[in-house]
């Protein structure tokens, strides 16, 4: 029981992580209909710049300014490279955000180098919050879920309850509409990419010191942040937070239970068979649960495509 | 004796269109067999010769390595250029192919009784079985859908082969011999320049196969598809089996590929499989142009260049060709191909004499700018990254000490005259280029 309630919190710190990339992400997606492989690389830029911050300037005005050149950066590749290149279709733009992430990632290591940053958890939070049978929880992993609930009820206060946030739906479905009511949606959309990727900058920042400052950060996270959006479905932000949660609690719970293949087919009343080691499909009996606790996500979404191509909560069929 | 008459459309004689075999730009346009089959031909020749050029092992490999890349370009191009699929997991298929032909190669006595020049078609076949496989839930429609299909079984399947060692091998891969083969007309393929040639082979006829699949209906149908899927469907052609069959074709191909891989290096690990190969083969392909057939051939022929010689130079290639890469996304979206081709009307206009002075003008100074700017860079990173002590470095083939300010002023000043001149001289360029494009005037 306890280390269920211990899984729990460490599935919704990674749910909640997932959730402020694939957030970002998904209203991206609505905009311009198509997905931004790089934007994970601007939550590496986002760890890389808060550490070079923090050197100077310490852990806090690394949290509030990284994630602000990481913004601008964004709005500066929507506004000069993306919309050049949306005239020529979507899977230009798709291969566009596809190299833009393969430079990013060697600019970082042009800079930084190959190895691992000493960027770490500030010592104002570097304390044990509270413990649950043994099983400490840092008070940093309290802080980062507290700063991704802070962000998803500003994001959708601002979405949903105020008029900038209106006028930012209104161009996602209706852009015509809306520029002939003298918006300037070019304008919207580059702030809202600005906003994505700033939001992508805020969990490198805080996601930086735990999980790692390298520049294979990004690739690391990158395709899973797809498979979120994909599984949730694409534009949909609640189906974003859903599948986050689940893609988090899955992968934390897969990885500490050993659950054997062998036992769930004895289970079902497979027998095993005899002389296993000669067997052509040995290394499928002998799976475990934490060896495919990393792939569990892919094949979540092959699934999920293949039965429900719109996804968890998506309205349309791309 | 036609009618003169009731000839074409009911047109008189004095208006229809003939070609005049006189002329070399009407004769273009005429398909004579005679140029259709040159290309083919020139590359014929071209690969029998290439040994007698570039003698050395290194180089022999290199050209190795090309083949091996065009082939799989090639039968990238087959889904991303003309059925329009983005696959973000070809490498699956050709990684697939290649591990097959391993096992096949340490099936001693199967191997034994097949000669070695066979050996692709078994990759090329498991290939084709995984794509039909694959195929037959993803191709339901193109997109992003099957972007994020093939993204994800690449995923799948390049991180099950750490998994199930009994195929992949984890972590050390699959190795075998290829010796070990059937001799085929007592060629035991000991020596490079024999897979050279086995290599070569593979390309001219993949590549045939290839083109002339593109010329098929089925081929043709999948531009159709590509361009407008609802008005194939009302012709009615399923589009998602013209996908289908274009993404089976493209896994054998791919398989080939891998095939020739195993042939040449001998051992198959989990890095042919993973997303990094996959990223860089749509690197090639796009870099060499999808629209055109031969786009690819020039993608993989420039790509692996780049890879081998650069990576000799410098430690910042990918930098380079990341940057080259994402510059042809931005300006030339048709590619080295496209850029090609966009000087055929000039050509046939007879007007292409104009344009050799203002393009000497303006991509010199460009092209001097950039290696400035790429002296810069690396000064940038020697700074930045050599161990303490170390000062000098060599930079086109000059030695200095980056941490005093002359050469970075020299290698700054260079980058902005070079890009200054270019930049002031191509409104000249366009202006020729505007002219040359123009028919008529004073040519």
């Amino acid at each position: 029981m306890d280390l269920i309630l211990v899984n729990l919190i460490d599935g919704l710190v990674t749910g909640l992580l997932l959730f402020m990339l694939s957030a970002g992400l998904t209203l991206i997606f609505s905009m311009m209909g198509v997905l931004n492989f790089a934007h994970a690389s601007f939550y590496m830029l986002g760890a890389y710049f808060a550490y070079q911050i923090s050197l100077a300037l310490g852990f806090w005005l690394g949290l509030l300014i990284a994630p602000l050149i990481v913004g601008v950066i964004g709005a500066g590749v929507e506004r000069y490279g993306l919309r050049r290149v949306h005239q020529y279709g979507h899977v230009p733009e798709l291969i566009f955000t596809f190299g833009l992430a393969l430079l990013i990632e060697e600019l970082v290591q042009f800079i930084w180098g190959k190895n691992q940053m000493p960027y770490n958890v500030p010592d104002v939070l570097n304390f044990t919050a509270f413990s649950i049978s043994g099983n400490s929880i840092p008070a940093f992993k309290v802080f980062m879920i507290f700063v991704s609930v802070g962000i998803f009820l500003g994001l959708l206060f601002v979405l949903t309850k105020t008029r900038v946030g209106m006028i930012i739906q209104a161009a996602l479905s209706y852009p015509r509409t809306v520029e002939a009511l003298g918006h300037n949606v070019p304008l919207i959309f580059m702030g809202v990419f600005g906003v994505g990727t700033a939001l992508a900058g805020v969990a490198g920042v805080i996601a930086g010191p735990v999980l790692g400052t390298f520049p294979g950060m990004a690739f690391v996270l990158g395709s899973i942040v797809f498979v979120t959006i994909v599984i949730g479905g694409l534009g949909s932000l609640w189906g974003a937070l859903v599948a986050s949660l689940l893609i988090g609690w899955i992968t934390t719970f897969a990885k500490s239970y050993n659950i054997e293949m062998e036992g769930i087919l004895n289970a079902i009343g497979i027998a095993t068979p005899e002389n296993l080691s000669d067997n052509p499909l040995r290394d499928f009996w002998a799976l475990t649960s934490p060896q495919i606790a990393d792939i569990l996500p892919y094949i979540l979404m092959v699934l999920i495509l293949i039965f429900r191509p719109q996804g968890l909560f998506g309205k349309r069929e791309s | 004796m036609i009618d003169p008459v009731t000839d074409v459309k009911g047109a008189r004689p004095d208006e229809q269109i003939t070609t005049n075999p006189a002329d070399a730009s009407q004769r273009m346009r005429m398909q004579t067999p005679m140029i259709a089959v040159a290309p083919w031909v020139i590359a014929i020749l071209v690969l029998l010769f290439l040994p007698l050029v570039f003698t050395n092992n290194s180089a022999l490999t290199i050209m190795n390595q090309m083949s091996i890349t065009i082939i799989f370009a090639l039968a990238y191009n087959m889904l991303l250029g003309q059925a329009g699929m983005l696959s973000f997991g070809h490498a699956v298929y050709a990684g697939v192919g290649g591990f097959a032909c391993m096992h096949i190669m340490n099936m001693t006595d199967f191997f034994a009784s097949i000669p070695l020049v066979i050996l692709p078609i078994f990759g090329g076949l498991f290939g084709m079985g995984l794509a039909m496989i694959v195929g037959s839930f993803s191709t339901r429609s193109a997109g992003t859908v099957f972007a994020m299909i093939s993204l994800g079984v690449g995923e799948l399947i390049a991180a099950s082969s750490v998994i199930i060692v009994a195929f992949f091998g984890g972590e050390e891969g699959v190795s075998g011999d290829r010796t070990y083969a059937q001799p085929f007309f007592g060629v035991e393929f000991l020596q490079q320049i024999e897979v050279y040639y086995l290599t070569a082979a593979w390309v001219i006829v993949s590549a045939l196969l290839m083109f002339l699949w593109s010329r098929t209906p089925v081929g043709r149908m999948a531009n159709a598809v590509r361009d407008n899927p609802e008005r194939a469907e009302f012709l009615g052609y399923s589009s998602r089996w013209v996908r289908f069959y274009s993404f089976v074709a493209s896994g054998f191909f791919a398989g080939i590929a891998g095939g020739l891989f195993a042939i040449n290096y001998e051992i198959l690990t989990e890095e042919n499989l993973n997303t990094t190969s996959s990223g860089v083969i749509l690197l090639v392909t796009f870099l060499g142009g999808v629209g055109f057939f031969f786009g690819p051939i020039i993608g993989a022929v420039v790509f692996t260049l780049v890879q081998t010689v650069l990576s000799l130079q410098t430690e910042l290639w990918a930098f380079y060709a990341g940057s080259l890469f994402l510059a042809t996304v931005m300006f030339f979206p048709g590619g080295l191909a496209g850029l090609l081709m966009m000087h055929v009307p000039v050509f046939k206009l007879g007007k292409a004499g104009h344009l050799v002075m203002p393009y000497i003008k303006t991509l010199i100074p460009a092209a001097i700018g950039v290696l400035g700017l790429a002296a810069l860079v690396e000064m940038t990173f020697h700074y930045r990254h050599a161990a303490t002590g170390d000062n000098e470095m060599t930079v086109f083939w000059t030695t200095f000490d980056s941490h005093t300010l002359l050469p970075w002023l020299i290698a700054g000043a260079i980058t902005i005259i070079g890009l200054g001149i270019a930049r002031a001289t191509a409104p000249d360029l366009k202006e020729a280029w505007n002219e040359a494009n123009t028919a008529g005037g004073g040519a």
